[in-house]
């Protein structure tokens, strides 16, 4: 449970700040994810909202610049989609429909309803040609992670009411719907976070195969070539860095570790073998 | 054609596909909301239009309202002005507002709301005089806009309370008196707006005394029309400098046009 609560934490932090910075004038972090103002000087930008800004035609600021460079770095090196994962609060509300989904049996016993997982990447490219013809950030209209975020800090309205869409789509219909088969953001945070250097490891000489990981991964794709395969990274690039599969093996066979690109990969070669 | 290069094909004309219907979804939903005309925006805002493709909805000026310095506490309720628009505020989503009758703009000095911004969507190039010289005096949030048919001055009653209210006192809103003719022997007081020092802040519609505010602050390109370059104050030379380089060519072509005027007289309107 050691990261479950741990991603709470930071999850809940970060939602804390902004609400101290709205309410009490906290200069830690203000803002909202579109974009943040860390320590009243370095700023945050949402590498999407800023991509969606550029197609609609706006001209971009040097504090966008320097604040998509900034998590475009961190996340690049974190990365894995430890966003998602780590700081969104949808994840929260995925999380626990995702929960309910395998304590009420919904997949054993309800109707199959299936997308593909590659939709949030045509909905990235297709917000893009919406953001360009509409002349606005499409995303924006209706982001979820938006009107939470902003519901949180600045007051919700009827946004209850997408967060409650959201969590019965998880719920009843797709098995990880929103985060791991349409979000855009999600589909961003993949990509930039592709060579990133922490990934969680699998130790196949450990592992019994026993599926709980699989079970409890929300990009269970990621897992499916390696696990009781071969010893190696979770390469995929959607892994949200989340650890719940290290958290519910019971043989010690998963944990998080360095990537490194330029001697580890030589290294598994010949563990594989 | 062999069946996995026809299974790529096909899904990629499915997604294609998928992708057309949800866009154009998208784009029809984001069309209707992205123009909310009636929105009145924080100082040095951009042309609404520049404003919606600028600001990212990250709420930093609503930040800085909130714990600004010169906070009013109007029966033990802080008041504050800017609002990041929710599901159901008739604005369009994330983006920063104000609503004039309850929560009008109080003009700090400092402008925290409009340097708070980091994209540009506010910017102090909005809210300069010709010189350049930028404060808040120089806002352009609105302009005010009199009702005269609910407007009680105007009935001959005394009020003055948007007058009063103004911060740009006796430049913004004047008073000008007038003989009452239905009692021969009482003024009217009315309220006139100037829009060149109106700022659209809106204390004046907060202030107003009738049900429902008989002076009202608009958005200036709702309200405010353009006389163009066929019209000049020619007693005034800084509104000939306007349309000094206008164009000569000013004749408009409508499908009457085409004849001569007296012909079109002559030939009078033919209406079935």
């Amino acid at each position: 449970m050691k990261y479950l609560i741990l991603r709470r934490i930071t999850q809940i932090a970060i939602l804390l700040l902004y609400v101290g910075a709205n309410v009490y004038g906290w200069k830690i972090l203000e803002g909202n994810l579109s974009f943040s103002m860390l320590f009243n000087k370095i700023p945050l930008a949402d590498p999407y909202a800023v991509l969606q800004m550029l197609f609609a035609g706006a001209a971009i600021s040097m504090d966008m610049v320097i604040g998509t460079l900034i998590i475009l770095f961190f996340y690049g090196i974190i990365g894995g989609r430890a966003y998602c994962s780590w700081v969104c609060p949808v994840n929260m509300v995925t999380d626990l429909a995702a929960y309910l989904r395998r304590k009420l049996n919904i997949d054993k016993d309800g109707k199959r309803y299936m997308i593909s997982r590659k939709f949030r990447y045509w909905a990235f490219g297709t917000l893009l040609i919406v953001s360009f013809v509409t002349g606005v950030a499409a995303f924006e209209f209706f982001s979820p992670i938006g009107i939470l975020t902003r519901g949180i800090v600045f007051g919700i309205g009827f946004g209850w009411a997408f967060i409650l869409a959201i969590f019965l789509f998880d719920l009843f219909i797709v098995k990880n719907g929103w985060c791991g088969h349409m979000c855009p953001l999600g589909a961003m945070y993949s990509v930039i976070g592709s060579k990133s250097i922490i990934r969680v490891k699998h130790d196949a000489e450990a592992c019994t195969n026993c599926g709980e990981c699989k079970q409890v991964c929300p990009e269970k794709d990621v897992l499916n070539p390696v696990i009781n395969k071969k010893s190696d990274f979770i390469h995929g690039i959607e892994c949200t860095n989340c650890g719940r599969c290290i958290e519910v093996c019971n043989d010690n066979a998963l944990k998080f570790s360095i990537r490194s690109f330029i001697k580890g990969e030589k290294d598994e070669k010949v563990i594989n073998k | 054609m062999d069946k996995k290069r026809r299974s790529f094909l096909v899904g990629l004309a499915q997604a294609a596909a998928i992708s057309t219907v949800g866009g154009t979804l998208a784009a029809g939903f984001i069309e209707e909301n992205k123009d909310k005309p009636l929105t009145l925006r924080p100082p040095g805002a951009l042309d609404e239009k520049d404003f919606m493709k600028t600001c990212i909805r990250c709420g930093l000026c609503v930040d800085a309202c909130k714990t600004r310095e010169n906070i009013y506490i109007v029966d033990g309720v802080k008041k504050t002005t800017l609002e990041l628009a929710k599901p159901g505020d008739d604005a369009p989503l994330g983006t920063p507002f104000f609503i004039a009758r309850t929560n009008p703009c109080y003009m700090c000095e400092d402008i925290p709301c409009m340097y708070a911004c980091p994209t540009g969507a506010l910017t102090p190039e909005k809210c300069q005089n010709d010189k350049g010289e930028v404060a808040i005096d120089y806002a352009k949030m609105g302009v005010a806009v009199i009702d005269p048919s609910s407007c009680i001055a105007y009935w001959g009653l005394q009020c003055t309370a948007c007058y009063r209210a103004c911060p740009e006192l006796d430049k913004a809103i004047t008073i000008e008196w007038r003989k009452n003719k239905r009692t021969g022997k009482h003024a009217y007081r009315i309220p006139i707006v100037h829009e060149d020092a109106c700022t659209g802040c809106g204390m004046c519609e907060e202030a107003c005394v009738t049900e429902k505010a008989a002076i009202q602050i608009f958005p200036r390109e709702v309200v405010l029309g353009k006389a163009g370059d066929r019209y000049v104050k020619g007693w005034d030379a800084k509104d000939q400098q306007r349309v000094k380089n206008a164009s000569t060519d000013t004749t408009t072509k409508t499908g009457r046009s085409k004849k001569s005027a007296i012909d079109n007289l002559n030939q009078g309107v033919n209406w079935q």
